[in-house]
């Protein structure tokens, strides 16, 4: 196994306020770390600072051996860096299809491939490989959809469908099971296993402990932006500063 | 047909140009309120071209239309780090200075005026009005359109997505300037005069509204909004005095119904099912 992530002494202030302190792990390729913490611990602020929407203060954050800690947030993805958002973020003025489109950007960003008329070409290559990616997961038939008027679970799945689309090598998705019902939640963990299989790395942030338990190789609990704890699920939640970071100290 | 139609029909292969001048920045999310700025840019060009150097109508108006574009990257590098208001209220200062430019420069006749010798025949403005609606539909079933409304949705996922956004941005803002530029080209030689007031704000405003009410979700809304623009006051020219009042009124209250526009995309889907 090779590292696919390393994140070194990440520091973030926001005024006078320590978002995350001195936070270091790594995640080997393949694996599924999981990122947990009560509210407000600091885990989506770690996420902003590995894709680049905030800049970072002090520390570093490496990607198969590439140092992105100061690489524009654009340029990420070119490294093999994909992450979806808490709330789900497509472009509702597009088709589901066209979304994924967009995603492929970095595999298709030459002025031929800006300029080729690509809708007047049927089943011209980079709409096969959109379609396959839906049928996949069983969407092929919102594929002219407007995302805007799609279902919450389909939502979510399209969103992670762009991300993979991207040629995502660590795969960054924030609370990916919110909201979803058991079937939807079971489908995306079928799904995330699949990448997995494909040697995809994913750092997950999720508060649905029973999705993070059964998918998650590895979990780190953030507390106050610091790292309290980390090790399988089972290990963590035996951890007494985990559990008073969720329940609250005795006779509190 | 008779000399009547045939004014319209220029003007409104004038509002057509006009407006896709307009279009694409606004697909990409870009209020530009300077575009009666580069017509005249292309506008001024072309003629001291034909006029003082004796340049083939055709360079001349291919050559300041690209002159028109150049000075839209120049500009619109900086101008393009603002964003909403800041950018409408940025490119509105650019018009005026650009025609307050052209009304004092002596070389190109300043405040008297500026008559231009060659002339642009009729057909030559509807082929040159058709050849931009073709080439704006060709932009339209490219990833560049796909990528303009991206980054008009979200500009941060579409960054994130590896979308040079400044880049994109700018872009549309250049093309559109070359299209005013050559649109303001032809105006120039068509007329056979102009002056810098030809080019004001109004101009931008109206153009702008052309392309809110046809909507910027479709390529053909420009068009719509053209038409509409174009024909409809003529239609009602029978009521003079009450015609601008009607066509104001029912504006407002089509915007306050429809603010997407009247040809938004979802029709097309309805239409055809979209991309195949």
């Amino acid at each position: 196994m090779t590292l696919a992530l390393k994140v070194d002494k990440l520091t973030k202030h926001f005024g006078g306020v320590r978002a995350v302190s001195d936070l270091c792990f790594e995640a080997q390729t393949g694996q599924t770390l999981g990122l947990i913490g009560p509210n407000g611990a600091g885990k989506t602020t770690v996420f902003n600072l590995i894709s680049g929407v905030y800049p970072v203060d002090l520390g570093s954050v490496e990607i198969h051996g590439c140092d992105i800690t100061h690489m524009p947030s654009g340029q990420r993805v070119r490294v093999g860096l994909a992450r979806s958002f808490q709330n789900v973020r497509l472009m509702s003025h597009l088709t589901v299809l066209e979304n994924l489109l967009v995603g492929q950007h970095v595999r298709a960003a030459s002025i031929s491939d800006l300029l080729i008329p690509y809708r007047l070409i049927p089943n011209h290559r980079w709409k096969r490989e959109a379609r396959e990616a839906l049928a996949e997961c069983g969407l092929e038939a919102y594929a002219n959809e407007a995302v805007h008027a799609l279902p919450y679970g389909v939502r979510k799945q399209v969103d992670l469908i762009r991300a993979t689309l991207a040629g995502a090598k660590l795969l960054m998705l924030d609370e990916p099971a919110a909201g979803l019902n058991p079937t939807e939640s079971n489908a995306l963990r079928d799904h995330l296993r699949s990448l997995k299989k494909r040697g995809i790395t994913i750092l997950l942030v999720e508060h649905n402990m029973h999705f993070v338990s059964s998918i998650c190789d590895q979990i780190i609990v953030l507390n106050f932006g610091e790292k309290i704890a980390e090790g399988s699920f089972h290990q963590v939640r035996q951890d007494a500063k985990v559990r008073e970071a969720y329940l609250g100290q005795e006779g509190e | 047909m008779s000399g009547y139609m045939t004014g319209v029909l220029v003007a409104l292969a004038f509002n057509v140009i006009a407006a896709y001048a307009v279009y694409l920045p606004l697909a990409a999310g870009q209020l530009n309120l300077g575009i009666a700025g580069f017509m005249a840019i292309g506008a001024y060009g072309a003629a001291f071209l034909t006029n003082e150097l004796h340049w083939p109508i055709w360079a001349a108006v291919a050559f300041s239309g690209s002159l028109a574009g150049f000075c839209g990257i120049l500009i619109g590098v900086p101008v393009l780090r603002t964003h909403g208001i800041y950018l409408a209220l940025a490119t509105f200062a650019l018009g005026h200075v650009i025609a307050a430019i052209f009304l004092n420069l002596e070389v190109v006749g300043a405040a008297a005026g500026y008559p231009v010798s060659a002339y642009a025949p009729p057909m030559t403005i509807f082929i040159c009005a058709a050849g931009v609606v073709a080439l704006m539909v060709y932009i339209s079933t490219t990833r560049f359109a796909l990528y303009l409304t991206a980054i008009k949705n979200d500009p941060t996922v579409a960054d994130l997505l590896g979308i040079s956004v400044r880049s994109m941005q700018v872009s549309a803002f250049a093309i559109g300037a070359a299209v005013a530029g050559f649109g303001g080209a032809l105006y120039a030689h068509h007329y056979n005069f102009i002056e810098a007031q030809h080019f004001d704000v109004a101009l931008s405003v109206f153009t702008v509204l052309y392309v809110l009410f046809g909507g910027t979700q479709s390529v053909f809304g420009p068009l719509v909004g053209a038409i509409f623009f174009t024909i409809v006051p003529e239609l009602l020219r029978s009521s003079e005095h009450w015609r601008y009042a009607l066509f104001a009124i029912f504006i407002i209250l089509f915007m306050a119904i429809r603010p997407q526009g009247l040809i938004t995309a979802d029709l097309f889907r309805w239409r055809r099912g979209d991309v195949k």
